[in-house]
């Protein structure tokens, strides 16, 4: 369970996320959603502890973030972060080990378990052949399956996730969310596609200039009225299935509107 | 809003519960890895331990490895003279190579931690103290400090704070140069790495003929290539030591440096703050390599082949990395300092020089490999 309260960041004298709220229940897949510039990442990485909020509360199972130290609060809470490349030759073994390090000593060696941890988690992500391979050279879907697998050796029972579909083909934007949504964490997602954070999410909070305009379940939050003022696009909703599915238009298409079944 | 029938996708929530972890007897050959390294470290422990007595024993005046040993037991142990040797054999073992090879084990081995770290640091397979300036910021100091210090009333006591001081200066004034926000790229570090060493071998060669030394080129040639002749069994014992305390410290932080070198977001989550660490590991960093420059002066390029071989040998987690590198670098530079001192006898050529005939062209490699978007 994870819950933010009326937190602030700042960086110099600007506030770039102001009061911003989020509840994650147990098991629940929280999208963070809005526009380049809304404070989506920013807010997320508070939630980590990256960033010390000026004001507000963020707690991890109703226990301030601040009164976790750092192993501690990697044990669990595992992070999907956007990384710059590294030269260093790392295999995806090793990538993944590092999932373990929170659970051990800084001198003590990584045992058979951890080994049997991290095999465990390739397998879960379809990647266990891949554990010999150099991290560098996998593709960039390979590259998030591992990465996920690193939080699933990590064995937290948290999820943050900062945009982790970027750079992915559609069919592993699909795979990577579904198997996110299986593994029944308490789960933050920051997304920009918004009907993937429809489809695999079960609430959204939507930022705009770093405040929450919205949140709630996708059908509340994903309204044509709330996307028009936010993100200044036309929106039809659709159901498939179930859930909730939007085809969007610019403003100069729309000189016919009700053009088709939509019904709002 | 409509429904819709397609075929495709699921309903949200319908998924199935979490699978946790199913653990199974595959391990990823746990045992296999573990003994890998041990075999490794054991081997190359093996090979260090031949070849101190072995090159000891190398020279204009040959000296069979058995009798090095032997001179050895007998003066540690006072016991009785066992075999047969003549006192000007004793003095070039207990005086002149012994030192010498030792002190090159020392400076080997903690060249090669040096680069490693830097290389954690910067997330960069170029760097090395060499190629970033670090060595030359403490040959720089050490230089004004032999040169000047005794004149000013400070004495050449302060050689190893002058040449920590001048190491950590330069590393910080590199990684400044070369930093864009949070990032630095390859081109970047190398650059201001090789042009603040540019400045600063200029300005050793500049202190040293301003001075009445009248060794002066001698002088510039240890301090921008590098010898092990000055070496004492002092200096040889005192380096050992800085050598064996950077390489436990580095251990400590092993897995910390394993985060480092992926990145800095990839440490803040596994609870390592990368700013402390990042300092924290540049400090010990120039201490070792102000210690090395303070006995050796500067030599190049091991810093960067020996950490990269050590990867090759049991790969890039710091845990083995550091143990493997420090001993690859000991071998390495005794063998480059028995060539240093016996391929154009009775003449000796600078250890630099060998070290950067053997090392560049790995360089060029790496050049070559580096990614071209970076």
């Amino acid at each position: 369970m994870i819950t933010a309260t009326d937190v602030s960041v700042g960086y110099g004298g600007k506030l770039v996320v102001k009061s911003v709220g989020l509840h994650a229940g147990q098991g629940e897949v929280v999208g963070l959603i809005g526009p380049n510039g809304s404070g989506k990442s920013t807010f997320l990485r508070t939630l980590y502890a990256a960033l010390r909020p000026r004001a507000g509360l963020v707690t991890l199972d109703a226990q301030p973030l601040e009164e976790l130290r750092g192993t501690e609060l990697a044990r669990r809470v595992a992070v999907v972060a956007q990384e710059t490349p590294t030269d260093l030759p790392v295999t995806v073994a090793d990538m993944v080990l590092l999932g373990r390090a929170p659970h051990r000593k800084a001198l003590a060696a990584f045992t058979r378990e951890d080994h049997q941890a991290v095999a465990a988690a390739l397998s879960r992500v379809g990647a266990r052949d891949l554990a010999d391979r150099r991290y560098a050279t996998l593709s960039g879907g390979e590259k998030q399956r591992v990465l996920v697998a690193r939080t699933l050796a990590q064995q937290a029972d948290h999820l943050l996730l900062d945009e982790p579909t970027n750079h992915l083909d559609i069919r592993y934007q699909h795979e990577l969310l579904r198997m996110v949504g299986q593994l029944g964490v308490t789960t933050v997602v920051v997304l920009h596609d918004l009907n993937l954070a429809a489809r695999y999410c079960t609430k959204l909070v939507m930022l705009e200039n770093g405040q929450a305009v919205a949140s709630g379940t996708p059908e509340e939050v994903l309204t044509p009225e709330l996307l028009l003022r936010v993100y200044g696009i036309h929106v039809e909703p659709f159901s498939v299935r179930g859930a909730l599915q939007l085809v969007f238009s610019m403003a100069d298409e729309h000189s016919e509107p009700q053009s088709t079944a939509a019904v709002r | 809003m409509t429904q819709l029938d397609p075929a495709l996708g699921e309903p949200r929530g319908a998924t199935p519960p979490a699978a946790p972890l199913v653990f199974t007897g595959d391990d990823l050959e746990h045992g296999k890895r573990t003994r890998h390294t041990w075999l490794w470290i054991a081997g190359l422990l093996g090979a260090l331990l031949i070849t101190l007595p072995v090159a000891v024993g190398l020279g204009p005046v040959a000296i069979e490895a058995g009798t090095v040993i032997q001179i050895l037991r007998q003066h540690l142990t006072g016991g009785q003279m066992i075999g047969a040797w003549t006192d000007s054999e004793e003095s070039i073992v207990l005086l002149l190579r012994g030192p010498r090879v030792l002190l090159g084990a020392a400076v080997g081995a903690g060249l090669a931690l040096a680069g490693v770290a830097l290389q954690a640091l910067t997330r960069n397979i170029l760097a090395e103290p060499y190629l970033l300036g670090v060595t030359s910021g403490a040959s720089t100091l050490s230089a004004a400090s032999i040169l000047f210090g005794s004149a000013a009333g400070i004495g050449s006591a302060s050689l190893a704070g002058s040449a920590f001081a001048g190491a950590l200066a330069a590393g910080i004034a590199v990684f400044l140069l070369a930093r864009v926000g949070s990032q630095m790229t390859s081109t970047r570090l190398v650059l201001a790495g090789v042009s603040v060493g540019y400045v600063l071998h200029a300005l050793t060669s500049l202190l040293i003929f301003a001075s009445d030394d009248p060794n002066a080129g001698r002088s510039v040639l240890f301090w921008t290539l590098g010898s092990l002749g000055q070496a004492t069994v002092q200096s040889a014992l005192l380096t050992w030591a800085v050598v064996l305390g950077t390489l436990v410290l580095l251990l400590l932080w092993s897995r910390p440096l394993d985060a480092l070198a992926i990145g800095d977001s990839t440490a803040q989550t596994l609870g390592i703050s990368p700013a402390k660490l990042r300092a924290a590991v540049m400090v010990v960093t120039a201490l070792c390599v102000g210690a090395l420059v303070a006995a050796s002066g500067g030599i190049g390029f091991v810093g960067l082949i020996i950490p990269h071989i050590a990867r090759l040998c049991v790969g890039s987690t710091h845990r083995k990395l550091l143990p493997v590198a420090a001993l690859l670098g000991a071998i390495f530079l005794v063998w480059a300092d028995v060539l240093a001192r016996t391929s154009m006898a009775p003449q000796e050529l600078p250890l630099g020089i060998v070290t950067a005939l053997l090392g560049a062209p790995l360089l060029f490699v790496l050049v070559r490999k580096l990614n071209p978007t970076q």
